[in-house]
């Protein structure tokens, strides 16, 4: 058995002297959906900052294809293929979805071309000339995947990416996150619509109050109500 | 009630000064706006570009020259000053930051009370700067004549390089979101380090350009760095085309003030600034919660 693309063991993560993660260990396997659970404050966000090198772990160890990559910072850590689509998008208003798109190739080793991008999203070809600040929640979210996309990351880590929008974007997004699995594109994704991230995982972890408590199939998870009113709430 | 050619000569030296201000201004905003910082040695920096141009045009005769010179030394003291000192600050209270590039401001000013005597000095006009032009019904200095197209055309090319460049895209994406730059994959400390010696090169080469017209002197950065707090302040913290209309602003409030009477010329630009600050706080160009 090959070694997991992504291998997180222990990682302890602080903000300041408030401890949040608690040797949190979990794995992505090459082409793998991974899902992140847990409820608010659970420190979904927290591993997903502490992976990218945005925070570093206090102790433990998270490597990529073999190598070790934490306490790097996140340009080294984006450059070597991982990339996070933050809980604010953080789209930078004041350039284009073209220029976003731009500044996201720039230090990507094999990146797509904006061609590629746009037949994936044509919304955004049609937007491609507006300020990323006109662009509607939706829009905003496509723009965010598609920074990771045109990256060619090798993972990328979604947070919460349907989080405040409309259903009907809901499934919109989740048919691209669906494709975005059948083509062997390797993701962590939090989520606190679990409907949703279940519809495309292979693996899901909760986590609770910074511990990982539980791992399992999607299907075992829908199975065991009392898990899911547990650390879920649902 | 002054004379229409004199409120005209005045409107043409509001250009001139406006240009200036809006090149100085410029590299202020565009380090403030990528790196946070307000960096209080920008005044000292304009006097060390017309201190190189004072040395290098005495010593070869060649404004041209001089320029270009004094411009990659000006890049080597930015670079020096970001790497040796200022990088340390990006993460410390701005108090601190303040505090320090005031230090170095006046560390700067002093050595070239030192080396050049505290008397000021005069570069002359280049050979094709000199003379007047008669504009129909205004005679006009040539050279700050040809100033004016000077440094329209370096905001031009500044201008290309911010908007039509990758590095121009990072450094724009940079005062919006450093973190989420450094998240895509781009080194935010080498963007930085470049942000801050173009701020510092724009500097040095306004005071060179304006070394022929105004006398060389170890404080004479001083009025020109308020001036340029003031013009990002009216233009919007962080603003290129801020920087470049508060620029054109405070030239001609300071230039058709004078024309009245010259010492009100800097109270009318606060009291323009307090006004503006009230009715739009973020200025003309910011954009608003922006730190
Ligand atoms: N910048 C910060 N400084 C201090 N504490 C923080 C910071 N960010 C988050 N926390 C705390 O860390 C804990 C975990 O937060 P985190 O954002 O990782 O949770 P989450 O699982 O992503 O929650 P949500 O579902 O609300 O996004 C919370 O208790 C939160 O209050
Ligand atoms: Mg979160």
């Amino acid at each position: 058995m090959t070694a997991p693309l992504l291998e997180i063991e222990r990682i302890n993560s602080f903000y300041g002297d408030s401890h949040i993660l608690f040797d949190v260990s979990l794995n992505v396997g090459r082409n793998e959906v991974v899902a992140l659970l847990g409820r608010n404050g659970a420190g979904k966000t927290t591993t997903l900052r502490t992976i990218m090198g945005v925070l570093a772990p206090r102790s433990g160890s998270i490597r990529l294809d073999g190598e070790p990559i934490q306490g790097r910072p996140p340009f080294e850590i984006a450059r070597r293929g991982l990339q996070l689509v933050p809980e604010e998008r953080a789209i930078f208003g004041q350039l284009t979805v073209e220029e976003n798109l731009r500044l996201a190739a720039l230090t990507a080793p094999s990146a797509w071309t904006l061609d590629r991008i746009y037949e994936f999203f044509p919304r955004l070809r049609e937007r491609r000339r507006s300020g990323g600040r006109q662009l509607s929640g939706g829009e905003q979210q496509m723009l965010a995947i598609a920074r990771a996309l045109i990256r060619d990351a090798r993972v990328i880590l979604l947070d919460e990416p349907f989080e405040g929008l409309a259903p009907l974007i809901v499934r919109d997004l989740v048919r691209v996150s669906r494709e975005l699995a059948e083509q062997g594109r390797t993701i962590l994704v939090v989520e606190q619509n679990v409907t949703a991230a279940l519809s495309f995982a292979d693996r899901v972890y909760i986590l609770n109050n910074g511990h990982v408590v539980w791992e399992g199939t999607p299907e075992s998870l829908r199975a065991d109500p009392a898990l899911m009113k547990a650390h879920l709430g649902i | 009630m002054p004379s229409a050619p004199l409120l005209l000569s005045q409107a043409f030296n509001g250009l001139a000064l406006g240009t200036l201000l809006a090149l100085v201004s410029s590299g202020l905003t565009i380090i403030l706006g990528t790196l946070g910082v307000l960096n209080f040695a920008h005044g000292a920096l304009f006097m060390l570009g017309a201190y190189a141009m004072y040395v290098v045009a005495t010593a070869t005769g060649s404004y041209v020259l001089a320029v270009v010179v004094g411009a990659a030394f000006m890049l080597v003291v930015g670079v020096a000053l970001e790497r040796g000192l200022v990088r340390l600050f990006y993460a410390r209270p701005h108090e601190d930051q303040i505090l320090v590039t005031f230090g170095a401001g006046i560390v700067f000013t002093e050595v070239a009370r030192a080396i050049f005597g505290g008397n000021a000095l005069t570069v002359p006009t280049p050979s094709w700067g000199q003379g007047i032009v008669h504009l129909g019904f205004l005679f006009y200095p040539t050279y700050r004549l040809q100033l004016i197209g000077i440094i329209a055309a370096l905001l031009f090319a500044l201008y290309l390089v911010l908007y039509r460049t990758s590095i121009g895209l990072v450094v724009r994406a940079g005062i919006e979101d450093a973190r989420m730059v450094g998240i895509l994959g781009i080194n935010v400390r080498r963007a930085f380090l470049g942000v801050f010696a173009l701020g510092v090169v724009t500097a040095g080469v306004s005071g060179m350009l304006y070394a022929p017209i105004i006398s060389v002197e170890p404080d004479m950065g001083s009025n020109f760095l308020v001036q340029a707090f003031v013009v990002i302040v009216i233009g919007g913290l962080g603003s290129f085309p801020g920087a470049v209309v508060g620029g054109l602003v405070a030239g001609e409030i300071i230039a058709l003030t004078s024309a009245f009477n010259a010492a009100y010329s800097d109270v009318m630009l606060y009291a323009v600034m307090a006004l503006l600050l009230v009715l739009r706080p973020q200025g003309l160009f910011g954009s608003e919660g922006r730190v």
